[in-house]
């Protein structure tokens, strides 16, 4: 039910779409207009949520130690995982970040027969891992492939990725793999919500609408790629004009287009007000970006405010005679 | 409540069931199953450390006689607690319910429950977070997740909160770090503004605050206990050990949880500091005052985590210690590592530890001053200040346990496994993906380790309990080691459950076991009174 709302969702904005693209006359307004409120909302919205995180202060630092600490000089270290340097850090969260470390960690529980019941068994769970890898980095390097609409003339490295991507050299225009790849892996993450009971059980609405709306986007990309073609001259004038601030409209792209633009604009505007924010949240992690140096370096609390306490002298009045029989010193005899 | 009988360990094992119900967790209302939740706090237990709408109530009341306006009183905690909190901001914030953390939780494991996924049980909060502070769930309500707070989300925040031990394994797992440990802590400290706080929680809390420890133990009872494990010692080892309490200038407070204090096996840990204190020769002195190191204020809140950890600093300057040396236990050491220099600190009047007897200086402990005992005789042994005579823990097959704050909240793994292993020659671990940074609570942490809720525990040390039941199988592991109050208190009633036939033992009751002595007599007994390993009926 929640995955329907959300394709639901997805099909009434490709319909808006459709009918953005089908009458000329609103071609202006889903060409231009939305693309830069997208783009505007989608950068402020990025920076406003960055921002109001970051107004939040860091109280404790409470990095997640996953390795040996640093304590005597003979027993080793693990740099990475407990970080004790900014450079171990920056190394911890590049992992993180480009190789998803902590989900490569992920194991399956399992409960398999044994003598006396039940007993629990650790199996190997790297799908996940490898579904989101593929997903993120197609993602990135579809993005990068993009980049030659905004750019004239096009730089050699993003030539050379364009070359690489389409290194298997099938079909014409030839087939990029990371198309290939990234449609694979939003299928993969899409079936695992609705398939595995436990990932169904946790799924919101606000899980599936991404995934469905970015498959929208590709499968709207990949039409007009390889089917319905479009006029890729004219989608580089109006990529070109939007980018140097001098937009104009060319005439006749194809309905197809402003289907796989409109989604785009969509997932811009969403992005900041949904879980997709995870892209800037990992950076902030306290977790995982701090230092673990907690008994080198002393960690300052902004609002460490003073508290009642219950001092010595109060206890002392408090069982002075009992010490004292008991032969325990006291301050005041 | 009726008469409870605990399951038979097959019969608990059979009841787990990881498919997810039919029905959204949303629209399952929380049941309080009996032995599944500790009692309710004691007024005068809140009263004593002045915490608001301290009153008498029971989970199984339909009114838990909450005061008027508590909705908004929770909201506004809410409120306060984002702008002081960036993780707890963030963690509402990113989590994208990929489930990679979902079965990694024991309580999750052990029961099945789907609200004990770590993801859920941030949804429990999260849901309310979003339907007061963010515009999708004001707007979308139930479509983006979002529900109304009323007293049966209250009820289900109040059970599942203190159905979390606060043990961090889910973060280990998480992409983006969340740790739920976090916000647990934030729905306790939500909870405490409403007097929702639990019994085991409360009465040690206002026992320490008032008294200077966890038990509740009088400056002149303490000194009688540890007098009686001073007659012990003199029995076994003819050695008549002498500590020393409340002394201004000795060179080093000890401080250790008041678990050691009372109990076995605990008590066989505190015998084995004595020991080793005395045959080092150790300047050092015992503090009634500051007489725990555990802290279940942070179980509370973090200000009363804070009004607890003052006591450590305030009474090593007025002793004019130069530093401070810790006892084993489990989140005593997450606090002394992540929280009290910033709370409490800096302790600027302290020096750099360095052991007197090694010389060996404790940069890693140079701004806070307080070193771990496994990292102090780690030092000795490496340095062979130790007369060692591993031979005498040969009828153990051990194991250790890596308690979860010492590891996931500091990364103190290698220290107390060369301990282990060089005072006992028969070491062997538990599967890779139940020790170190991923190991398994006890199930009994973060204050959960009273005795109603027996069934929490049982299923909640199930992972940790199933683990060494495979080493107990394989190789006759015979005794679970480990560094923890809260794992000696917790851990024999687990074995007995789980794996009959382990027992528990803090690791420096190992090391004073092999510990040869100066001027000692044959030893024939261990500290626990039984024969040694080749000494059977020598008496």
């Amino acid at each position: 039910m929640k995955a329907f709302y959300s394709f639901l969702a997805v099909i009434v904005l490709i319909l808006v779409a459709v009918i953005g693209g089908s009458i000329a006359n609103l071609h202006f307004f889903f060409g231009i207009i939305i693309p830069y409120v997208a783009f505007v909302l989608f950068v402020g919205g990025f920076i406003y949520r960055i921002i109001k995180w970051g107004r939040s202060p860091v109280p404790y630092r409470i990095p997640t130690t996953c390795g040996q600490q640093k304590s005597l000089p003979w027993i080793k270290q693990a740099k990475i995982e407990n970080p004790t340097s900014a450079l171990g850090v920056i190394v911890r969260m590049a992992s993180e970040v480009l190789l998803f470390r902590s989900l490569f960690r992920n194991t399956k529980t399992e409960l398999r027969e044994g003598e006396n019941g039940p007993q629990l068994a650790y199996g190997s769970a790297k799908w996940l891992w490898l579904g989101s890898l593929v997903f993120h980095w197609s993602f990135l390097i579809i993005i990068i492939r993009h980049l030659r609409f905004f750019l004239e003339p096009i730089p050699v490295a993003l030539q050379l990725v364009d070359s690489v991507d389409s290194m298997l050299q099938i079909g014409l225009p030839q087939i990029y793999i990371t198309d290939l790849l990234f449609l694979a892996a939003i299928t993969f993450l899409f079936l695992r919500r609705v398939c595995v009971p436990r990932i169904k059980y946790i799924s919101l609405p606000a899980d599936y609408f991404p995934l469905l709306l970015i498959f929208g986007i590709a499968v709207s990309g990949i039409l007009m790629r390889y089917f319905d073609k479009v006029d890729l001259i004219s989608v580089k004038e109006l990529a070109l004009g939007i980018a140097t601030l001098h937009p104009v409209l060319p005439s006749d792209i194809g309905a197809i287009f402003y289907v796989h633009l409109f989604l785009i604009c969509c997932l811009f505007v969403y992005f900041p007000t949904s879980k997709l924010m995870h892209m800037g949240g990992i950076f902030m992690s306290p977790t995982r970006n701090m230092i673990s140096n907690n008994r080198m370096v002393r960690h300052i609390n902004p609002w460490n405010h003073a508290v009642e306490v219950h001092s010595y002298a109060e206890y002392e009045d408090e069982f002075r005679e009992k010490m004292k029989k008991a032969g325990i010193p006291v301050e005041k005899e | 409540m009726a008469k409870y009988k605990l399951p038979k360990p097959g019969e608990l094992s059979s009841s787990i069931n990881y498919n997810p119900p039919a029905k959204d967790w949303m629209d399952i209302p929380v049941e309080f199953k009996p032995a599944t939740y500790p009692a309710a706090a004691k007024e005068k237990d809140l009263l004593t450390v002045g915490f608001p709408n301290a009153h008498q109530w029971t989970p199984e009341d339909e009114d838990w006689n909450l005061p008027d306006g508590w909705e908004d009183t929770v909201i506004k905690g809410i409120e306060e607690r984002l702008s002081k909190y960036r993780s707890f901001k963030l963690f509402m914030d990113v989590c994208v319910r990929c489930g990679a953390c979902a079965d990694k939780c024991h309580f999750y494991i052990g029961t099945g429950d789907p609200k004990n996924m770590p993801v859920v049980r941030a949804e429990l909060l999260r849901s309310v977070y979003k339907r007061y502070f963010t515009k999708a769930g004001k707007v979308l309500g139930r479509l983006a997740g979002a529900r109304d707070l009323d007293a049966d989300v209250l009820k289900e925040w109040w059970y599942y909160f203190f159905q979390c031990t606060e043990c961090r394994r889910c973060s280990v797992f998480c992409p983006y770090g969340i740790d739920t440990a976090e916000l647990t802590i934030m729905g306790r400290e939500l909870l405490n503004l409403l007097g929702l706080n639990i019994n085991w929680i409360a009465g040690p809390v206002a026992a320490c605050y008032s008294k200077g420890n966890h038990l509740g133990i009088e400056p002149h009872a303490l000194k009688s206990n540890i007098e009686l494990m001073i007659d012990d010692i003199e029995d076994i080892t003819g050695i008549r050990v002498n500590p020393t309490f409340n002394r201004k200038g000795a060179e080093i407070l000890f401080v250790t949880p008041s678990g050691d204090y009372m109990g076995e096996p605990g008590i066989y840990t505190c015998m084995g500091y004595l020991m080793l204190f005395h045959e080092l020769g150790l300047d050092y002195t015992w503090s009634t005052y500051a007489s725990e190191g555990g802290n279940f204020g942070f179980f509370t809140s973090n200000d009363m985590a804070k009004r607890l950890n003052s006591k450590i600093y305030a009474e090593a300057k007025r002793l004019g210690v130069k530093w401070i040396l810790g006892g084993e236990c489990g989140h005593m050491w997450r606090v002394l590592n992540q929280y009290m220099d910033t709370w409490n600190g800096p302790a600027d009047f302290l020096e750099v530890p360095v052991s007197p007897i090694t010389g060996t200086r404790f940069e890693n402990a140079k701004s806070t001053k307080m070193v771990h005992i496994t990292e102090f005789t780690a030092d000795l042994i490496k340095h062979n200040k130790l007369k060692l005579d591993p031979s005498r823990n040969d009828h153990l097959r051990v194991t250790f346990h890596d308690s979860c704050n010492p590891a996931r909240g500091m990364g103190l793994f290698d220290e107390p496994r060369y301990v282990i292993k060089s005072v006992c020659n028969n070491f062997f671990e538990m599967p890779e993906n139940t020790i170190r940074e991923k190991t398994f609570c006890c199930g009994s942490g973060s204050g959960l380790n009273a005795t109603e809720n027996m069934e929490e525990r049982m299923r909640g040390g199930f992972p940790r309990a199933n683990a060494v039941k495979y080493v107990h199988d394989k190789h006759g592991v015979n005794m679970l080691a480990n560094i923890c109050a809260v794992d000696r208190a917790a851990f024999p009633a687990l074995m007995d459950y789980w794996v009959p036939g382990v027992g528990v033992t803090g690791t420096h009751e190992l090391v004073a076991n092999a510990l040869v002595m100066k001027g000692e007599k044959e030893r024939t007994t261990n500290l626990r009174g039984e024969d040694l390993p080749g000494k059977e009926g020598n008496e």
